[in-house]
């Protein structure tokens, strides 16, 4: 099975039907991606699919050939993007563990929308759980990653 | 006096080491959950060795080397291990200046030291540590007289600085327990029953084993794993044996609607709590003391809770020659060892943990019990690592949970509206059964007990000790004149529990902090204004005074009502940690009952300020955990097994839900520097249901408080 990965072409061989996630984690030795519940319902498996955010960790990776997925390992190939950066500055995180899962949704959110109000930044992470309770940074994060992004244009 | 630490483990070497390349690695028996104490500890070395905070290394806990330091608990870590590092670190400075003094022949006085270059004002040339020092031995004994660098001059503790591996974390190049890989590994995953005690009767695993890349079942008793060459591929296998598995399910348990009712009706072992500590003597009289007008009782609950940890519990062991490596996520390395040994049958030197960063635990998860899942398999695949990888159910499931408890509380008002008596009664299971090492027969390790010569699980036993579990900040800060604080330890929980963050402290907190409230307004008293009336303790009324300010509290006796409130609570974590205040403001829907947060204040004093913003990441994020729990969280069950599996069925809060906090940090220069990680847990519960009240005028005393317990209250309870 051929998939593009951070811009690679990667040739695997695995069944078809595996989860994406294992694909990236086993397989490519892409560790970012967490598993988190393999139901969907943490979002710490998120990847950018065609510069959208997904879940990877019930979607068979037969599903995404053809398409250009990002991990978090990607995201930082030529440095940490403006995304990470923010959140580094932030010191956005306790353990960490969610932390990819929502980056990945936040760059998805503001490639989108590059102004995104307060509302509509929860609204993207709703589905993405934290358990440190470091929300009121990663928030502050996104605004920050918008703010600078649009100050480098 | 020596600190426990160092007198366990008095080698300098063992706490720190000056490297040739310019850098230096501190060695701490603690570990990393997520609560930020890598970065504390660099930051207290470099500040007493003077070096750049960015040139120190942290290692954590690893039981063949560096220092022994039990369990990361109990916000203990920065008072035990960050005060031995800190003498370590001036015994370091002071052995590094005498050699720099002989080598550069000048008087040790002479010597000054910036980024650990070491220069005799006035006189050419110098040295560095690491020229002078790279990769030797001290080879002494922390004598604990080294001078320590008074707090007027410091220049790194206090300030803010760089969260150690961020960009690891963001990059996804940090590497978690779940993370790791090793060449050859195999991928394990673990069959169980309807509970941890439901006995395997039958399994057919013909099937299971003639699927692709599966190279192992191993079944031991009621245990059962499946190793494969892939994650994959062992999960495929695992879903398989499930299906073919037959279970004899443990005797039924108890329906949850009846808990309560069964907990009041079980034979507790009863204590008396006397300044903070049970006493094994029987219980004293109530009595009520003269110039009683009024008094007032109430009775507060908590359901289970799980730390439902994000990332479910994982390890990875490799057995080579009769040598066991386990890389755990655990919270005592050492501790651990020998309970892994002993159930293993091995000498505990044929075992080596090393700590590997997991997901936050919370407290005790199933980080253990993975462990020996882990153990156990490589046990059997000698010469292959193995990773065991938890899925969400098995974390939901069969995680120790933490317990159920009832509060009943009474007290006395007088004419002037002055406490006149206080009584405190906690009840609830155990907050503490780790897997310490507990002999031949019996194990704190699930697997221990599913295995064919199976061993029991441990008794629990109360606490007693200073804020032991149940009774961990029974004993409130006030001053009040008289007060009977008893401690009721039940034995037999239908679920298992242990420690999760705060113990006894979130529901007893929360439960005094919020009958305070009650008696404010029956004493017609602002609640602010009625916990300063009874409060001696300075730093308390401080950053009492603090939270108040910064929210903006306006004094009033009455309820706002109209569905917008504000509330307040206050504690003291064990009456020894930090001090925290918390205000919040919130609405409660007409129309859904639903309870939004939308802002919150914290204040908090936790003596000396080592990292400012580690230090407000704790004390947010403690709140925003209680939020959760307060607002959502309780572990659901039938009379067979727990029913909360998963993110749908035990609901934790979300980011629309979180509000803005402000955080504001009183500063304790000189100070001892305290634990902060569990000082907010118990005042934001309070804080919010005193705010429902402010927003309603209704009483929620049973958590969590889900929009069903608010419209049981309109309905009159």
């Amino acid at each position: 099975m051929k998939l593009r990965v951070n811009g690679e072409a990667r040739d695997v061989d695995v069944d078809p039907a595996t989860p994406l996630l294992w694909v990236l984690r086993d397989q490519l030795g892409l560790t970012g991606a967490k598993y988190g519940c393999g139901l969907e319902q943490c979002g710490a498996c998120a990847v950018l699919c065609d510069g959208k955010a997904v879940l990877s960790c019930s979607t068979a990776a037969a599903s995404f050939a053809g398409r250009e997925i990002t991990t978090v390992e990607g995201l930082a190939a030529g440095g940490l993007d403006f995304v990470q950066r923010a959140f580094v500055a932030e010191q956005a995180a306790q353990c960490g563990y969610c932390i990819p899962g929502i980056v990945i949704a936040a760059r998805a959110l503001l490639d989108a929308n590059p102004e995104p109000s307060d509302a509509q930044i929860r609204a993207a992470l709703d589905t993405h759980l934290c358990r440190c309770g470091t929300h009121p940074r990663i928030l502050r994060a996104v605004k920050r990653a918008a703010r600078e992004r649009a100050l480098a244009r | 006096m020596i600190p426990p630490s160092l007198q366990r483990n008095p080698e300098l070497d063992t706490w720190l080491a000056v490297n040739a390349d310019g850098t230096v690695t501190v060695f701490t028996g603690k570990v990393e959950l997520g609560q930020g104490i890598k970065t504390a500890l660099a930051r207290i070395a470099a500040e007493e060795l003077d070096v750049a905070p960015a040139r120190v290394r942290v290692r954590t806990a690893d039981t063949a080397s560096g220092p022994n330091e039990l369990y990361t608990v109990g916000s203990n870590s920065l008072e035990e291990s960050g005060t031995a590092l800190r003498l370590a670190a001036a015994e370091a400075r002071r052995a590094l200046l005498e050699t720099a003094a002989e080598e550069l022949g000048v008087h040790v006085d002479a010597l000054r030291v910036r980024d650990g270059a070491i220069s005799a004002p006035g006189r050419e040339g110098g040295t560095t540590y690491f020229a002078l020092f790279g990769g030797k031995r001290f080879a002494r004994k922390v004598s604990a007289d080294a001078p320590a660098k008074p707090a007027s001059e410091y220049r790194v503790l206090g300030r803010s600085g760089a969260r150690v591996g961020m960009e690891e974390l963001v990059s996804g190049r940090a590497v978690f327990a779940q993370d790791l890989r090793l060449p050859g590994m195999l991928h394990a995953r673990v069959v169980r029953g309807p509970t941890a005690r439901a006995r395997l009767v039958e399994l057919d695993d013909a099937e299971a084993r003639r699927l692709p890349g599966v190279v192992a079942v191993v079944r031991d008793g009621s245990f059962v794993a499946v190793a494969a060459e892939s994650a994959a591929q062992a999960d495929a296998a695992a879903a398989r044996l499930r299906k073919s598995a037959r279970w004899e399910p443990a005797p039924d348990g108890w329906p949850q609607d009846e808990l309560f009712a069964r907990m009041r009706a079980a034979e507790a072992k009863s204590y008396p709590v006397e300044n903070g500590v049970a006493v094994d003597a029987p219980l004293p009289p109530r009595v009520t003391p003269d110039g009683v007008v009024r008094s007032l009782r109430a009775t507060y609950t908590r359901p289970y809770q799980m730390h439902a940890s994000i990332g479910p519990s994982a390890a990875m062991a490799h057995e080579v020659a009769g040598a066991l490596t386990v890389w755990t996520h655990t919270q005592g390395v050492s501790v651990l060892r020998p309970a892994i040994a002993q159930a293993l049958a091995l000498p505990a030197e044929r075992v080596r943990l090393i700590h590997v960063e997991g997901p936050g635990c919370y407290g005790h998860n199933g980080a253990d019990d993975v462990a020996f899942d882990a153990a156990l398999v490589a046990h059997a695949l000698p010469g292959r690592p193995v990773h065991v990888q938890w899925s969400r159910e098995d974390e939901h499931a069969f995680e120790p949970y933490g317990t159920a408890m009832i509060v009943d509380l009474e007290a006395g008002l007088d004419a002037q509206g002055r406490v006149t008596d206080w009584c405190h009664e906690a009840r609830g299971f155990t907050h503490a059964l780790r897997a310490i090492p507990f002999g031949e027969r019996v194990s704190g390790l699930m697997a221990a007990w599913q295995r064919e010569r199976a061993m029991a699980p441990p008794s629990p036993r109360p606490m007693l000790v200073h804020h032991g579990g149940i009774h961990r900040n029974a004993d409130p800060l006030y001053a009040f004149p008289q007060r009977r604080i008893v401690k009721h330890f039940l034995a037999d929980s239908p679920l298992r529990t242990s420690a999760l963050r705060g113990l006894g402290a979130y529901a007893n907190v929360f439960a005094l902090e919020s009958f305070l409230d009650e008696v404010a307004h029956a004493a017609g008293a602002d609640p602010v204004e009625f916990r300063l009336r009874h409060l001696d303790d300075e730093r308390a009324r401080d950053v009492i005074g603090a939270a108040a300010a910064r929210f903006g509290w306006q004094p009033a006796t009455r309820p706002a009502g109209g569905g917008r409130g504000r509330g307040f609570a206050f504690a003291r974590y064990k009456n020894q940690k930090s001090w925290a205040a918390v205000a919040v403001e919130l609405t409660v829907d007409d129309a859904t009952a639903q309870i939004r947060l939308e802002r919150a204040v914290i204040a908090a004093d936790a003596g000396q300020i080592v990292d400012p913003d580690g230090l407000v990441n704790q004390l947010e994020g403690g709140l925003v955990q209680s939020a959760s729990w307060t607002l959502h969280e309780e572990v659901r069950f039938d009379r067979e097994r727990v029913t909360s599996l998963d993110w749908e069925t035990y609901p934790i809060l979300r980011f629309g839900e979180v509000p803005d906090i402000e955080t504001v940090l009183l500063d304790r220069p000189g100070e001892p520097w305290l634990g902060a990680g569990e000082a907010t847990q118990g005042p934001t519960a309070a804080a919010i249901g005193n705010a429902v009240f402010d927003a309603t005028g209704l009483r929620l005393r049973d958590l969590p408080f889900t929009p069903e317990r608010v419209r049981k209250a309109a309905a009159g309870g």
